[in-house]
């Protein structure tokens, strides 16, 4: 003991706080096109080079390269491109209306586009999606009405969760879009859940769940992957690390010491981690895990190695916590340059057909605005009844329930 | 009509269930092969198959989340805790996601889940094995929390609570698994058989959530309580020699209020019973349910008795259980009042 030094206690830091130089040397990127792909019934422990790597298929020149070059047909590309375009454009309308009032929260999900829109694209249509709060462009990418998310965002007349719910927090079963929990994480074992009832009923849709880095430190971020494991429930177990949880970088869920995608390795669970900003590499493991889900060979965790462009939400200011020019410094560019860069070296595309592009979804964009804020915005035009407000608690009202309506006056 | 103790009636109610609906699927710590540490679920794997009725990793949080997920693909699963102490792991499954799923998505969910799970102390259980959490759930609105007093309601009762459309907390008081007992710890406890309410039906039949029952008629006080409490009171009422007219509220949420407020306005005075400790419990809530709604009538404050604000102590167990002793002096400071 004496000659020990006494014990210190460590905190973790991020290597870059406002002031200094974003530092991204320690991320570790390599070339794209050199990560194997195994077979699907590939055992956790047979994959470990495959948690640690990180799976990317478009390289520096554009080029689709490598084992896991999904070979998607240039049409699927250009849909894939014009979704992440509309996503974007839709949030940047949607942080505008809250800051003129329109509304009282908004989430973006700038730069993590290719995630949630590639992986829509690798599920069948009809396969349930428990997102957490950044993954709006799983309902972009399956086709539900732009006008009908911002009646949510506004708490309008015509907001299908009829004012109850904070805006972005989404539901549509029709587009298999699982009601979203502002208690995080709450998903992840719910989705295993939903992926265990399908298997239980023979049915051919799987389920696939999405998490942040931040919330993988949660109760129920284990026991998802312990009862995925234990039931080789069909379930893709999505770990977004996008590097910050409002404040907190992901040293503070451990990331330092281990990547997210290791995680399922003691639990026997593969685990892929892969560059979230290509679109390509997105789409094929998510392809992957969802081939393996529906073969009864059990989940996978997929770590989606990406950065959070913008704040949190409208409530945080990231410049208290982060370099600001850090964005433009992350190591694995813009998703949506990326494919786009693609297209144009496929000769599929061009700067001319992008701006365009991005023309026409902010066209549509301020049309299903327009539609919307005619209807209402949170506090102006038409709101839902307040009666809505006491209904739904349970699927018959009780008596006291009742009362308290009455006593209300609405 | 069958003589069965109160899990042997769970048991049945379950075994129904299971037979007439095949989305109904049971599951929780140690209840598959085994048949639970209660025997509730015994011989319900070996006759509806392993995944009908099968064991789980001992996580409550990832029982109770798993159960939501397969309610929300349109299953109807029962899951059991194994002790209603053990249930706090999925506090945040049953708060915040079980009760608000339908409400948070206007309908598009729904979360038709039973949790069963043994509660209440009287087994030399220590303070991990003895709690009485209602109260926790009666709080929690989107939630039905039913407690049963006997064989015949057990069943019957659960049978509504798995076909029910929303999430049902089914507290099961395990004191009276086996025979009524009235709170004499000292003295030998009555089998079920010997008792009315031990007279179950084999197949399907239900008890309404919202009903209470008057279990004893009188004039003199009105005694709400609940699970093994509604025996303890009737023992009370008896040796007190008090015309005590005790009301099992069989259903906490959503509460027949109509039945407590007839019989309140006919007695014009009230005792609240409950297991579980007095600060914020659900008599509580009845005490000032019963002002509201029956002040002009009310000859006399409401009492209340219940556990001490204490964890439940192993050693002194009977000195914290509200006894036919403590009920009977309620009773009689009432009729005083």
């Amino acid at each position: 003991m004496k000659n020990r030094k006494a014990l210190s206690l460590r905190i973790p830091e991020p290597v870059s706080r406002p002031g200094d130089k974003p530092d991204f040397s320690k991320i570790a990127v390599p070339e794209a096109g050199t990560v194997r792909k195994p077979p699907i019934d590939t055992r956790a422990n047979e994959a470990m080079d495959l948690a640690n790597g990180l799976i990317r298929v478009l390289n520096r020149k554009g080029e689709a390269v490598g084992a896991w070059d999904p070979k998607l047909d240039p049409e699927t590309l250009r849909r894939g491109l014009k979704t992440m375009i509309l996503t974007r454009a839709y949030d940047d309308r949607m942080f505008r209306a809250q800051r003129q009032g329109k509304t009282s929260f908004y989430m973006k999900c700038t730069g993590e586009e290719a995630i949630a829109i590639a992986q829509a694209f690798a599920l069948e249509r009809d396969d349930m999606c428990f997102p957490s709060y950044r993954q709006q462009g799983l309902l972009i990418a399956r086709g539900y009405p732009l006008v009908q998310m911002m009646n949510q965002v506004y708490s309008n007349a015509a907001d299908p969760l009829k004012g109850r719910q904070l805006p972005i927090m989404y539901s549509s079963k029709a587009h298999g879009f699982f009601t979203i929990s502002g208690n995080l994480g709450t998903q992840f074992p719910q989705a295993v859940g939903w992926a265990m009832a399908s298997a239980y009923k023979g049915d051919d849709r799987i389920a696939a769940t999405w998490i942040g880095d931040g919330t993988t430190a949660e109760g129920d971020f284990h026991q998802a992957l312990n009862f995925a494991s234990v039931y080789r429930a069909p379930v893709i177990l999505n770990v977004v690390n996008n590097q910050w949880a409002i404040s907190s970088y992901q040293g503070f869920a451990g990331g330092e010491e281990a990547t997210f995608a290791a995680r399922g390795l003691g639990y026997g669970i593969p685990g892929l981690r892969v560059d979230g900003n290509d679109f390509l590499a997105v789409f094929a493991v998510t392809q992957w895990a969802a081939e393996r889900a529906r073969s009864n060979l059990g989940p996978t965790l997929i770590e989606l190695y990406t950065y959070r462009v913008e704040g949190h939400s409208t409530s945080d200011d990231p410049s208290r916590y982060r370099p600001s020019e850090e964005a433009k410094a992350w190591p694995l560019g813009d998703p949506v340059i990326r494919l786009k860069d693609h297209l144009i070296h496929l000769g599929e595309w061009s700067e001319e057909r992008h701006e365009a592009a991005e023309k026409e979804a902010m066209d549509e964009v301020r049309a299903a605005n327009t539609e919307a804020s005619a209807i209402g915005t949170l506090g102006s035009g038409k709101a839902p009844s307040a009666r809505e407000m006491f209904e739904g608690v349970y699927k018959d009202m009780p008596w006291h329930l009742r009362r308290q309506r009455q006593q209300s006056g609405v | 009509m069958v003589s069965m103790n109160m899990v042997q009636a769970l048991n049945s109610a379950m075994d129904v269930m299971l037979g007439r609906n095949e989305d109904v699927l049971i599951f929780g710590e140690d209840v598959g092969y085994f048949g639970g540490v209660f025997r509730a679920t015994d011989q319900l794997q070996r006759k509806y198959g392993v995944t009908r009725c099968f064991d789980t990793p001992i996580g409550e949080g990832g029982i109770v989340a798993v159960a939501i997920g397969m309610a929300a693909y349109g299953l109807r699963p029962v899951v059991e805790i194994q002790f209603a102490d053990y249930i706090y792991p999925a506090f945040d499954q049953l708060v915040s996601e079980a009760a608000r799923i339908r409400y948070r998505s206007a309908g598009d969910f729904t979360v038709p889940m039973t949790v069963r799970t043994p509660y209440g102390g009287g087994i030399f259980g220590g303070q991990t094995h003895s709690q009485s959490p209602e109260a926790l759930f009666t709080h929690v609105t989107g939630l039905k929390t039913v407690v049963p007093s006997t064989p015949y309601d057990a069943k019957g009762l659960l049978i509504s609570a798995i076909e029910d459309e929303d999430p049902v907390i089914f507290l099961e008081p395990k004191r009276i698994y086996n025979g009524p007992f009235d709170g004499y710890h000292d003295r030998p406890v009555q089998p079920w058989s010997k008792h009315p309410a031990s007279q179950v039906p084999e197949g399907y039949y239900t008890v309404p959530l919202g009903k209470a029952n008057v279990v004893r008629e009188g004039g003199d006080v009105t005694v709400l309580a609940y699970g093994t409490m509604v025996h303890v009171a009737q023992a009370a009422a008896r040796d007190a020699g008090i015309d005590a007219e005790v009301i099992d509220l069989r259903t906490l949420i959503p509460l027949d209020i109509e039945t407590i407020v007839q019989s309140v306005e006919k007695t014009g005075r009230c005792v609240v019973v409950h297991e579980a400790t007095l600060t914020s419990g659900f008599g509580a809530e009845l005490t000032a349910l019963v002002q509201e709604h029956c002040f002009y009538h009310l000859e006399a404050p409401v009492e209340r008795v219940a556990g001490w604000d204490t964890p439940y102590p192993h050693a002194f167990e009977w000195q914290y259980f509200p006894g036919p002793k403590r009920i009977g002096e309620a009773m009689r400071r009432v009729m005083e009042g």
